[in-house]
């Protein structure tokens, strides 16, 4: 990248911001919104969460390319659902989360306020979940070329191969389930792993534990993943969960033409029976 | 014992340790594996690898596994047998490269395991493990260790304390008798040391707090609105606490095939929802803040009372985990500053 266009990045993105400030300034103020979720500067030059509810301290609210955290995980957070109306800094991945938590009635459009984010880093703001359908129709959620490269390398693996790779990254798992508490569509009250009577899922940490926590885990948002690989960025032994996902994203689409996160009322593929699904998977 | 000191060169390290393995030791060292390092049991010393500030999760699991099986159950119509682990199973083990601050970690779970009632299979494992640590030429930002009042070239807890200085020779410490024993078994691999100042040959990790009183402070601090406000951001995973050299959280589970089962006991954190849920159905850590503000005050305040020391040694092995940045180090910069 040369000079110039480094500084003209830093303009645009210094103009960006405040506009995306005066616009949360101007939420909170008119009390549009009790609290807003966004991104601030962090430590050691990353970025975190921060949660804004005096318009006073807008200027926290930072947008740049180390934003990749899905926010969208702290709509259901107690702590936060308890605010009456939610605004939240969306990119496409937090817009595609919000249409499907939509779908699977855990969040109501008047209680939040969506401060979208577009793919150039500019404001936009959307009058309910129909213009942001609209909008993400348009915007597809692109999955990485890394990633895509070792799906198809997986793909053409075989079963044994296949097993013997995610027996080596499993390995290294220590069920802190950093996975499921960075995704903003594992919800649940009790996850399935924590039932102890019946013992559904073995609970311990070794081979045949952390298979069966992450075939669970796949399988239980097929169809739900909105790809936004936040669980492979949480892990922190580096195992590339988000894949097991994204192939199911893929699968679910390549079966029956649905992509989750893209419409409010997209219903759940999974225990959706229709007269017309495709049934030759059965052999 | 009073500290003795020796000398090594890295080739005759390199065969101590390779001789150990000989003689039926196991070995764990940090192992650079998908761009990680993490203690591993290794065949060759050859795997070790030096590029490492610290490794992602700390040298607990050798003395606390992240998964242990407790006891086998047999039943039959009118008998229930027990069976507990057979801890000569348990074999000897040399923990090399750790660092002063894992070490002090080690020191502190012992405490814990071993107050009241003794844990026996982490006593066995304690009694047969060798702590052979690296002192410290770098660090980064998430490191406090000095601010624990701990410093990069610190002897507490190790059995043996390496120091490099030059010509890729290490300055030996020996402190506890499972070190001398070392020494004493494999005599002609050490040379005498040089009277040379360690301090030299060691990284300087900044202070970033004054510790001083906070345990007493803190005590006032259960209702403050800090817990909420550090951790809104917070998701509830167990990061942190598998990363931690000091947590010591577990939960024990039954599982059974028929008539025959195990008991098994697993790490468990306080930052998960359903740490604290009573069968009742109440919680009395509802939320994130509850369970943060737990975190914090059992390494700040209840450990200071119990033990007489803090439950946390600078390592910053927490922080760096974190996928949403809680960073310890200025969290405890902030909390000290604001109550």
């Amino acid at each position: 990248m040369t000079e110039i266009s480094k500084v003209e990045i830093q303009i645009a993105e210094d103009k960006n911001k405040i506009v995306l400030q005066n616009k949360a300034k101007e939420l909170l103020q008119n009390k549009a919104v009790d609290i807003i979720i966004g991104y601030g500067e962090g430590t050691d030059n990353t970025v975190h969460a921060v949660f804004i509810t005096n318009p006073d301290n807008t200027s926290e609210l930072i947008y740049d390319e180390r934003c990749l955290q899905n926010l969208a995980v702290y709509l259901l957070k107690a702590e936060v659902r308890k605010f009456t109306k939610i605004g939240i800094i969306a990119n496409i991945a937090v817009m595609r989360t919000i249409l499907q938590l939509a779908s699977e009635n855990q969040l109501k459009e008047e209680k939040i306020v969506i401060i979208g984010i577009t793919a150039d880093g500019s404001l936009k703001e959307f009058s309910g979940f129909n213009e942001l359908q609209e909008y993400i129709q348009l915007n597809n959620l692109d999955i990485s070329k890394e990633d895509q490269e070792i799906l198809n390398r997986l793909d053409s693996m075989t079963a044994e191969e296949r097993w013997n790779y995610w027996t080596e990254q499993f390995s290294r798992c220590n069920k802190c389930y950093a996975c499921r508490a960075a995704c903003p569509l594992c919800y649940c009250n009790r996850c399935q792993v924590e039932y102890n009577q019946p013992q559904i899922i073995t609970p311990e940490s070794t081979t045949q534990g952390n298979f069966e926590w992450h075939f669970m885990r796949a399988m239980h948002l097929a169809g739900r993943c909105i790809e936004c690989g936040e669980c492979g960025r949480a892990c922190s032994v580096n195992i590339p969960v988000h894949l097991l996902t994204f192939k199911m994203s893929q699968t679910v689409k390549n079966t029956f033409g649905i992509t989750a996160g893209t419409d409010a009322k997209l219903g759940s593929v999974m225990s959706t029976f229709k007269p017309d699904d495709k049934e030759n998977f059965i052999q | 014992m009073d500290i003795t000191r020796h000398l090594i060169s890295k080739e005759k390290l390199s065969s101590l340790i390779g001789k150990c393995m000989e003689d039926g030791k196991k070995v764990y060292a940090p192992v650079k594996k998908n761009n990680l390092v993490n203690f591993a049991f290794i065949s060759s010393f050859q795997e070790i690898t030096n590029d490492y500030i610290n490794t992602v999760q700390s040298a607990k699991p050798v003395l606390f596994p992240k998964a242990e099986k407790l006891m086998e159950i047999k039943m039959s119509k009118d008998n229930i047998e027990l069976k507990s682990r057979d801890k000569n199973l348990i074999s000897e083990t040399i923990v090399y490269g750790s660092r002063p601050c894992d070490a002090t970690g080690i020191n502190i779970l012992n405490k814990m395991f071993t107050a009241g009632i003794t844990d026996q299979l982490f006593a066995e494992r304690f009694a047969k493990t060798t702590l052979i640590s690296v002192s410290c030429k770098k660090c980064d930002s998430k490191c406090f260790c000095t601010s624990m009042g701990i410093n990069p070239g610190n002897t507490d807890g190790s059995d043996i304390l390496l120091t490099e200085v030059e010509n890729g020779n290490y300055l030996v410490e020996i402190m506890t008798d499972k070190g001398q024993k070392i020494i004493s078994s494999y005599q002609s691999y050490f040379d005498k040391a040089p009277d040379i100042n360690k301090d030299k040959y060691l990284v300087d990790v900044p202070v970033a707090f004054e510790l001083k009183g906070f345990d007493e402070k803190i005590k006032d601090a259960f209702d403050s609105p800090i817990w909420l406000e550090q951790s809104m951001r917070c998701i509830g995973c167990g990061s942190c606490a598998y990363a931690c050299p000091t947590c010591a959280c577990f939960d024990i589970q039954d599982s059974f095939n028929g008539q025959e089962g195990q008991r098994k006991r697993n790490w468990d954190s306080c930052g998960f929802s359903m740490f604290t849920l009573h069968s009742s159905g109440h919680n009395p850590r509802e939320v994130q803040s509850k369970r943060w503000r737990q975190r914090i005050l059992h390494k700040f305040q209840y450990m200071p009372e119990q033990f007489q020391l803090f439950g946390c040694t600078g390592c910053g092995r927490c922080s760096r985990s974190c996928p949403t940045d809680m960073n310890i180090k200025e969290h405890l910069i902030n909390l000290i500053k604001n109550i």
